[in-house]
Formats: structure tokens, C-alpha cells, sequence
């Protein structure tokens, strides 16, 4: 199939007409709205299910529902419409059963802006909804590669029964790149044993998240950390450029990862050995990856759109075995490449420490600057 | 010609129901409304394809006393999520039971929008006065003057507003069909309370739209009442505040012979 200019919001929703989604509920917001607009002509078209509900509180519980019966679902929205949505969230974890949700992260907290920023880390990666459950989480850092991650969401979510999201910021749901779209697969035609679609010639089937006896929530709680011990085994996924002689390595996630990339292009242009670490999946985590480079770095510099929420995941990573430097544009504001560059030519000529904290160190540069 | 040949069947348990014990307190009619339900379903067969959707509060274990498929939801999601698995599988009879605080309050939102857009589920419709489950707290429905654990002075309408009168709200939307309220204090008004059943299934069955009953409800324990007290107060007082009637019959339903 041929290269085409797609829009990241409308190609992720044809990514995810391809990957057989059956049912959409979604709310509007900037910077994912088109997402919603697109679904609204292509499902119906398809005969496939779209409703726009009245809050996100509504589109959650709808894809709650849907994914009971077995078929693959799929909502999305942007930061503040995502915190509306951690409730159904968590009870869909507890359920056990397998959504692929959106994020087209803007700037916060609160209302903040419609601008890309990347402060849903926390919220998304680690938690967010109550109880105890990890999220499988996809980041793609160009157009293509959110068709890609968005497919595979969709087959994650159902191999683990877990919630797999695309995490990605306003920038990516906006622009526009050449792409190529996956041929349409099938929908599915049997479904598992624990979907429930009527009791028919059958015992009949409960799905909740609820289990009042201690020890019974306790089993369900190690199933739920069994399953994810397997997704930590077998899902890692990471893109490493010009690593294998990289005295630095900065580490960044989608468009901050694709920022960093472009000056880690500029450094080795002027002779600083340098590589980038691309998180894909940012949940799990490619900690060994990250723990197996401190033994060979001078340093990481850890380059986000948050004031340091991945940078934590990278020092438990690390473990204090190399310098850690960090370096973000926060609230809305893109970091540029130069400014990256800027900071990998500061690594490279000044002495590193491990001591201190590098989210306290960069917050005293930006003061300085300011 | 032995006893058993002379013996006729007059009452036994519903196919719908499962043979547990319910949890509900002694004198609730909870039971009462499962057992209309069921019967219902029973008489017209759709037990094989009924989907419930349990919500939170004293029936958060419905779906252990009904003998088909069941989800359960968030409080007051029931009909979100209730729309999920109808739009997949329109062919379904799918049903949300859900009490005053849990439709009337936290799902206030949810239950509108799913009657506005008509959606084709049904949904029974709880109204004890009071939040059960968490012990007798003040809910949208509690009567002014009514004494609950948070309004321990009787509800003050000057500082804690009015009861919401839901059959009558939900009545003033296109999408809904069939709005009406029952009352479950009586043999003669447990009868009409499942004729009102039978139709709200009906309207689903036959892809008519929305449809909601409304059934007042006692709750002894929490009302601090012998459930005969419960049974006095609820027509004394309940009624005159909700009165029992019809709010909404689509003329195709108003058809429909049963």
C-alpha cells in the first residue's frame, strides 16, 4: 500500500477501523477532537458502533461495557478528559477486560492549554485510576509509527485482558506526515470464554471488579501482577540510535524523543559521541536496556515535555552508576533541538556529578536563564 | 391416583432467579422487585439473552440472585454502560437495576443522556428515600423532614433542597418511551408494579426506545420502622410526594397488548 499524508488523530482512527475496533464512545477536546469526527462518518459507514456521550465519564463506562461483550473497543481524549476517565479506568482493570484508550496530552494541570506537553506520564504510567494495576503504554514519536503502536494495541490488550494506551501529545495528533496504512484485518467472529453476551445453551457469565472477600481481591490482584510480570518479560519495546560508541545518552519519549534525535544528529555532526534511547513502551519500561548502558556512559540526559516524571524512572534505572542531567520545555512549550544541543555540549565539556538531583539542578538553569 | 397427581403447582421460584439466599434485611422489597423481574423475563423467555448491569448500593449483588449474564458497574454508570453492550449486541434485552442514590445522584447524568439519546435499554428504578447500603444517609429522594444520618434534623428543603422526582424528569425527554412509577406496598400495586415490568420490557423487545420504572421502595432498617410501619409510611407519605402514575407512553407502546 502507498505512502499518504495522514493527520495523527484521523490516522490513529483508521489505524484502529484496521485493527478490527468494533465499538467507539469518545467526548470532544482539543487536541484529539478530529479522532471523534473522523469515527463519526467511517464507523457508521462500516456498520460499526459510534456514540458520542455526554461526558468522558460517560464514553469510559460505554467502552466498559462494550468490552464485556468481547469485541475490541477503543476511546480516546486529551489530559483533563483522561482524568475524568481514570474511575472507569481502574474498574476496567479490575474487570479484566481489554480497551485501547487514547491520550493526545496537553498542556496542565487543570484546563491549561491545548498545546503538546507530556505531563500525563504520571497519571497514565503510573496509576492514576485507584487500586493496584499497570497499563501497558505505547509512545510513537511520528505518524507512522502511531499506526503501528495503535494496531498493536489493540492485540496487547487482548493477549493480557489488560488496558493498553497510545500516549502521544498534541503535536503528533496535529501534524501531518506521509504514512502507510496496514490493509483492514477482519473482525473477529468467536469470542472468549469470559465475554458476556447472553446466557445462551450456557451457564451464564458475571463480570465485575468487585471482590469482597480479602483473600479472593488478593488473588486477583496477583493474577492482575502475574499477567503484567509477563508484559515486563515480553513487551519491551525501545529504538536506540548511535549507541553502540555513545559516551552520552539522552533519553526522551515520543516528540521529545524526536526533538533529542535531531540534535543528537547536530552533535555528532560537530564530533560529541552521543546516542538517544527512545523509549516505545513506556509501561513497562526498558529499565535493563537503561541499566546495561550505565555501565558503558559518561552520562544520560533525559529530555521530556513534564518537569521530570519519566526522569524517575530512568534514575531507578540507573541506579546512581552514572550522571544523570535533565532538560525540559514545560506548559506547552516544544523544547527545540538546539536547546537539547545546547545541553549535550554542556555535558561534554563541563565535569558531572552523580549528587543532587538533576530535576533541581535544571530547574536552577532555567531560573538563571529566566 | 397418588397426592402428588392431585397437587397443582401454584407458586415456585422463577428460572430467572438463582437459588441464593438474598443478603437484603428482613422486610425489603428488594425482593420483591427481583422476583417480578424474573418472573417477567421467565414469561417472556428472554432469559437466555438478557444482559443486566448491576449498580452500587443494596443491589450491588443482584447479579448473584439472577440467573443470567450480568456486568457490574461503577456507581451510577449502570446505563453508560449499559449502552456499550446494547450497541454491540442490539439484539440483547438489556437492563440496569439501580437505586435513588445511585440513579438519582452520582448517575443523574448517565441516566439523562441515555433516556435523551433513547436508548434501547430499560431500566428499574429503586426509590427508598435513603441511601441503603452505607447505613441511612440523605439521598435525592429523601422527603423533606425525613430524618436520615445526614440529615438528622429532617431534611431542612432551605439548606439541602428538594427530593428529585425522576419518572417525571426523565418523562420530558423525546428518547424515553415508557416512564412510569409503581409502588410496591401492596398486593394490588405489586401487580401493577409487573404489568409495568412487562411493558418496559415490551417497549425494549420491540426496539421502541427508552424505558424506566420507577418503584418506591421501603427500607426498614434504615427508616428505623417494622417493615408494616415501612409499609404505612411508605403509601402516607412516599406517595403524596411521588405519586404513582404513568409520565410517558409512546402511542406505540400505549398499543401494545400484553
Amino acid at each position: 500500500m502507498a505512502r499518504e499524508l495522514w493527520k495523527g488523530n484521523i490516522a490513529i482512527a483508521e489505524a484502529a477501523v484496521r485493527a478490527g475496533l468494533e465499538a467507539y464512545f469518545g467526548y470532544p477536546i482539543t487536541p484529539q477532537t478530529e479522532l471523534l469526527e473522523y469515527l463519526s462518518m467511517r464507523m457508521p459507514e462500516l456498520g460499526r458502533v459510534f456514540v458520542q456521550a455526554e461526558s468522558e465519564l460517560g464514553a469510559i463506562n460505554m467502552v466498559y461495557g462494550a468490552a464485556c461483550t468481547g469485541v475490541r473497543v477503543m476511546t480516546s481524549s486529551s489530559s483533563p478528559g483522561i482524568s475524568l476517565m481514570m474511575e472507569g479506568l481502574s474498574y476496567i482493570a479490575g474487570t479484566e477486560v481489554p480497551v485501547v484508550l487514547v491520550d493526545v496530552m496537553r498542556g496542565g494541570p487543570g484546563l491549561g492549554n491545548i498545546a503538546p506537553a507530556q505531563g500525563d506520564y504520571n497519571q497514565i504510567v503510573h496509576g492514576g485510576g485507584h487500586g493496584d494495576y499497570r497499563p501497558i503504554v505505547l509512545a510513537p514519536s511520528s505518524i507512522q509509527e502511531a499506526i503501528d503502536l495503535t494496531m498493536l494495541a489493540f492485540d496487547l490488550a487482548e493477549a493480557y485482558r489488560a488496558i493498553a494506551v497510545v500516549l502521544l501529545d498534541g503535536s503528533l495528533g496535529q501534524m501531518m506526515e506521509p504514512a502507510e496504512m496496514p490493509p483492514m484485518r477482519p473482525l473477529k467472529t468467536t469470542y472468549p470464554d469470559w465475554a458476556v453476551r447472553g446466557a445462551m445453551g450456557r451457564e451464564r457469565r458475571v463480570l465485575s471488579s468487585i471482590y469482597l472477600d480479602p483473600p479472593l481481591e488478593e488473588e486477583a490482584n496477583l493474577r492482575i501482577l502475574r499477567r503484567w510480570v509477563q508484559i515486563e518479560a515480553n513487551e519491551v519495546r525501545y529504538k536506540g540510535y548511535y549507541l553502540d560508541d555513545a559516551r552520552f545518552v539522552v533519553v526522551g519519549f515520543g516528540t521529545a524523543g524526536r526533538v533529542a534525535l535531531s540534535a543528537v544528529r547536530a552533535a555528532r555532526a560537530e564530533g560529541i559521541r552521543v546516542g538517544l534511547l527512545r523509549p516505545i513502551t513506556v509501561s513497562p519500561f526498558p529499565t535493563k536496556v537503561i541499566r546495561e548502558l550505565a555501565d558503558q556512559a559518561e552520562g544520560f540526559l533525559v529530555v521530556e515535555m513534564n518537569t521530570g516524571q519519566m526522569l524517575e524512572d530512568v534514575l531507578r534505572a540507573v541506579e546512581g552508576r552514572a550522571p544523570v542531567e535533565f532538560f525540559a520545555r514545560v506548559g506547552g512549550v516544544m523544547p527545540l533541538p538546539d536547546e537539547v544541543l545546547d545541553e549535550i555540549k554542556r555535558m561534554a565539556t563541563t565535569p558531572l556529578t552523580v549528587d543532587g538531583h538533576p530535576r533541581d539542578r535544571w530547574l536552577q538553569r532555567m531560573l538563571a536563564h529566566a | 391416583m397418588t397426592l402428588a397427581d392431585l397437587e397443582t403447582l401454584v407458586y415456585a421460584r422463577p428460572a430467572s432467579l438463582t437459588e441464593m439466599p438474598t443478603h437484603y434485611c428482613p422486610g425489603c422489597t428488594h425482593g420483591v422487585a427481583h422476583r417480578l423481574i424474573a418472573e417477567v423475563i421467565d414469561e417472556m423467555n428472554l432469559r437466555e439473552r438478557t444482559i443486566g448491569v448491576a449498580s452500587v448500593g443494596c443491589s450491588v449483588f443482584a447479579y448473584n440472585y439472577f440467573d443470567f449474564d450480568w456486568v457490574q458497574a461503577p456507581h451510577g454508570r449502570a446505563p453508560a454502560m449499559a449502552t456499550g453492550v446494547k450497541r454491540v449486541l442490539p439484539d440483547r434485552v438489556v437492563i440496569t437495576y439501580q437505586g435513588d442514590g445511585d440513579m438519582a445522584s452520582i448517575g443523574m447524568g448517565e441516566v439523562v443522556h441515555a433516556a435523551a439519546r433513547g436508548e434501547n435499554i430499560t431500566v428499574f428504578f429503586i426509590n427508598n428515600a435513603n441511601y441503603g447500603m452505607t447505613g441511612g444517609q440523605m439521598a435525592p429522594t429523601t422527603l423533606p423532614g425525613q430524618k436520615t444520618t445526614t440529615s438528622p434534623r429532617g431534611r431542612d428543603v432551605e439548606t439541602q433542597g428538594y427530593p428529585v422526582r425522576a419518572a417525571e424528569l426523565l418523562a420530558t425527554l423525546e428518547g424515553a418511551s415508557y416512564v412510569v412509577r409503581r409502588s410496591l406496598h401492596d398486593p394490588k400495586n405489586i401487580r401493577l408494579a409487573k404489568k409495568a415490568i412487562r411493558l418496559a420490557l415490551e417497549t425494549q423487545v420491540r426496539g421502541l426506545g427508552f424505558s424506566m420504572v420507577e418503584l418506591l421502595s421501603i427500607c426498614p432498617t434504615n427508616w428505623g420502622m417494622t417493615p408494616v410501619q415501612s409499609l404505612k409510611w411508605l403509601e402516607e407519605h412516599m406517595i403524596p410526594y411521588f405519586p404513582l402514575g404513568d409520565y410517558k407512553v409512546h402511542p406505540a407502546v400505549a398499543e401494545i397488548k400484553v
